[in-house]
């Protein structure tokens, strides 16, 4: 099971890193989505794909999993998640400036 | 152009007081189950995110004048003053305590400081979720 | 359990909360921000003594003891630099109330920056590395509305690099997390660094080292300083005051956290790459500063130098030269928030930022140059000034273990340093002014105030370089040692 997790992460990263360098802004943004989504992954797996029962002390009789992996994530997706919402809105109210959503013509001069 | 849009209006009047009531029920389970301020903060943010699609923005503002910023804002100092409040009784920062009590009405239940932080995240779920959408689409 | 130690995270949170309530109170705003950030000086220089008297601190949050709980530590080191740190967003803020107009004001600014002054002092006084990341992304995402507020065309444009950089950054910081998770089960700092001690710091411990070095060098500006000069010269002045004295500052505590106490055994390999780093970073910094036409090129660059050359002290790494190294770290942040301050002034006062267009700027405004020529002074390293101790310790620790290649890389380039400021200082300075005495721009009182204040500061770090001696040396000593560290975090 690890293994099988392991390839989907090494394939959403690979789609990632094709979207971050893209020149067109919103896939880069999706890029940036689909690299953390990856990450998440990554520490689910890091922390064993182990059978278990809520840990949850009082409630049920053990293996329990374990909770910190979970945790880690919960918190990674809502900054993730606050990134993202950033991201977009800065993204709109750029290409609302600038006219452009291509990141080759964002580059900006040097003599400005 | 106007769409015709009777089928999601019709459907959303019914459908939101469902999406609410899960949203408050998620809210109030997260104790010992499932669930929790974030799940049923996103829960009834989207609730209101319907509504706002559904509805222009005029008609949902009259009738729940909020700026969603400060929800936000109410729901941080919710939460931060949860956890500053054990400082006063000597405790570790973020410390929480429960205890049971009897009511006339609808008997014991427990009650726990844990449920203020939970309402701080659940309100500030929902306000940083609204503002998100709204300051994309409010101009136009 | 010393409840003191959260504060300077929650009561800046808990003010910038309170600010969003008052958008069009300006007055009241700036009033509340600047009293929470004396308050917050005033509370770490406390803890600063406490922990001279009582050892390192440490808090449990609500009572869950390490390995298991996350927590707060306040060693010499973390609390030296919140104090510095908060000293500087109180001056920077006096600063701001007089120069950054009413539009940013009513536009959150103040909010935001409690919200980053709360994302640096989190991360320089967390215990746990998961709340490493956590804080270092609450001051990014204060960082990054900075850095765009305001929304001019320029502004948007370089904030989205800055943005993208640091989310592929914090990417990279999270994969390495997930990989020290899996190696070492746990995120409490002090736990990891037992943990990696038992394990003798095998070759897959030694590559996630090298992954937080490559995530931390980004946040830091050493060596991956591409992004640096672009997004730190598009901002209102004072945020490019508190970017250059605080940002890459807290990449560097991270670094010589890791390296000290978390990853210490395989310095032939870590601390050999970041030397190696350093040094590069010192060679583009030069060429930059040198090659720089405008003002704000030149002092971006001049950052830069200053990371390579704080990092040379890690990576000797002697407690001489680390002690060095928070020597400059400290001289480093008030030293690089009065020059941003100051390069802002010119470009305000004669409206243009090409070094040659410029000059007499000291015949109309003799205490703004004077000011100007001591920071100069102050970052080429002369005695008395700030910058002096540093430079003579790391110096010190170079010889020692024989790194005369860093060596000579030092101090040369102090005078790379000294030849790029001293360039804007003959030529936009010095020289006859075209504008008259009575037609100059006039300086707002509160930016005096912030200079002056800075000054002294800088002056006092130098002369009075004996008195916080002790708060310096005890913080080496404890990045020296890390058993202390670990005694007072998973015995006590």
């Amino acid at each position: 099971m690890e293994s099988l997790i392991m390839i989907l992460i090494g394939v959403l990263v690979t789609v990632g890193t094709y979207l971050i360098l893209s020149r067109n802004l919103i896939r880069v943004i999706l890029g940036t989505a689909v690299l953390s989504h990856a990450v998440h992954l990554l520490i689910l797996t890091m922390g064993g794909l182990k059978k278990g029962v809520v840990p949850l002390l009082s409630q049920s009789e053990g293996p329990f999993t374990d909770a910190l992996p979970q945790a880690l994530i919960l918190t990674a997706i809502v900054i993730s998640f606050a990134t993202t919402a950033f991201l977009l809105v800065l993204a709109y109210r750029t290409y609302k400036t600038n006219g452009s959503d291509d990141l080759q013509e964002l580059r900006g001069m040097s003599d400005e | 152009m106007k769409i015709n849009d009777v089928i999601l209006r019709t459907v959303v009047k019914g459908v939101v007081f469902i999406i609410l009531t899960l949203g408050v029920y998620l809210f109030f389970s997260g104790h010992n189950a499932p669930g929790g301020g974030f799940i049923g903060g996103l829960v009834l943010g989207s609730g209101i995110v319907l509504l706002y699609i559904t509805y222009d923005l005029e008609t949902v503002h009259r009738k729940m004048p909020f700026d969603f910023k400060k929800v936000a804002g109410l729901g941080v100092l919710l939460a931060t003053g949860s956890a500053i409040g054990a400082i006063f009784f000597d405790a570790p920062f973020l410390s929480q305590t429960d205890a049971y009590f009897t009511f006339p009405v609808i008997g014991e239940k427990h009650l726990t400081t844990v449920t203020i932080f939970e309402a701080g995240v659940a309100l500030t779920v929902i306000g940083t979720l609204v503002t998100i959408i709204l300051s994309i689409s409010e101009d136009e | 359990m010393n409840n003191l130690l959260v504060l300077p995270l929650i009561i800046p949170i808990i003010t910038a909360v309170i600010l969003v309530f008052l958008r069009e109170q300006v007055i009241l705003q700036r009033i509340i921000s600047i009293v929470t950030m004396v308050f917050i000086s005033i509370i770490s220089f406390l803890l600063l003594n406490t922990v001279q008297t009582e050892g390192i601190l440490r808090l449990d949050f609500s009572g869950w003891l390490p390995p298991f709980g996350i927590l707060f530590v306040g060693d010499s080191f973390s609390i030296i630099l919140v104090l510095t740190a908060s000293i500087i967003t109180s001056i920077c803020l006096l600063y701001a109330f007089s120069t950054i107009g009413d539009r940013h004001e009513k536009m959150f600014f103040y909010p935001f920056v409690l919200f980053l002054i709360a994302g640096v002092n989190g991360s320089f006084l967390t215990g746990d590395i998961f709340n490493l990341f956590v804080c270092f992304e609450v001051m990014l995402l204060a960082s990054y509305v900075l850095v765009a507020l305001g929304g001019r065309k320029k502004q948007l444009r370089e904030s989205l690099k800055y943005v993208l950089i640091n989310v592929v950054a914090s990417w990279m910081f999270l994969i390495a997390l997930a990989f020290l998770y899996g190696t070492v089960k746990t995120l409490n700092m002090a736990h990891i660094a037992v943990r990696v001690a038992e394990a003798g710091q095998d070759p897959l411990l030694t590559t996630v080292a090298i992954l937080f070095l490559v995530v931390f060098s980004l946040k830091a500006g050493l060596l991956l300083f591409f992004w640096l000069p672009g997004s730190y010269s598009v901002p209102p002045t004072v945020v490019q005051a508190l970017f250059a004295a605080l940002l890459t500052k807290v990449g560097i505590y991270a670094l010589i956290r890791t390296f000290t106490l978390m990853f210490p055994l395989n310095q032939d390999v870590t601390h050999t790459i970041i030397g190696v780093m350093a040094g590069i970073t010192l060679i583009a910094g030069c060429m930059g500063a040198l090659a720089g036409r405008d003002i704000y090129t030149i002092a971006t660059y001049n950052v830069i130098i200053g990371v390579g050359f704080i990092l040379i002290g890690l990576a000797v790494g002697t407690e001489a030269s680390l002690t060095g190294a928070i020597y400059y770290l400290i001289h480093d942040m008030l030293a690089k928030a009065l020059l941003f301050l100051l390069v802002g002034m010119v470009f305000f006062v004669s409206g243009e930022s090409i070094v040659k267009k410029m000059n007499g700027l000291i015949q109309n405004y003799p205490l703004f140059g004077w000011i100007y020529f001591l920071v100069m002074l102050a970052l080429a390293g002369i005695p008395p000034l700030s910058g002096f101790m540093g430079k003579v310790l790391i110096g010190q620790g170079a010889i020692e273990t024989g790194s005369y290649v860093l060596l000579a890389l030092s101090f040369a380039s102090s005078i790379i340093v000294l030849y790029s400021l001293l360039r804007i200082f003959l030529a936009s300075f010095f020289g006859e002014s075209t504008i008259s005495f009575e037609d100059r721009k006039p300086i707002p009182k509160g930016a005096y105030l912030a200079f002056v204040l800075l000054a002294i500061s800088i002056v006092y770090v130098g002369v009075g370089a004996e008195s916080i001696a002790i708060y310096v040396k005890d913080a080496a000593r404890t990045l020296m040692n890390p058993s202390i560290y670990i005694d007072a975090i998973l015995k006590g």
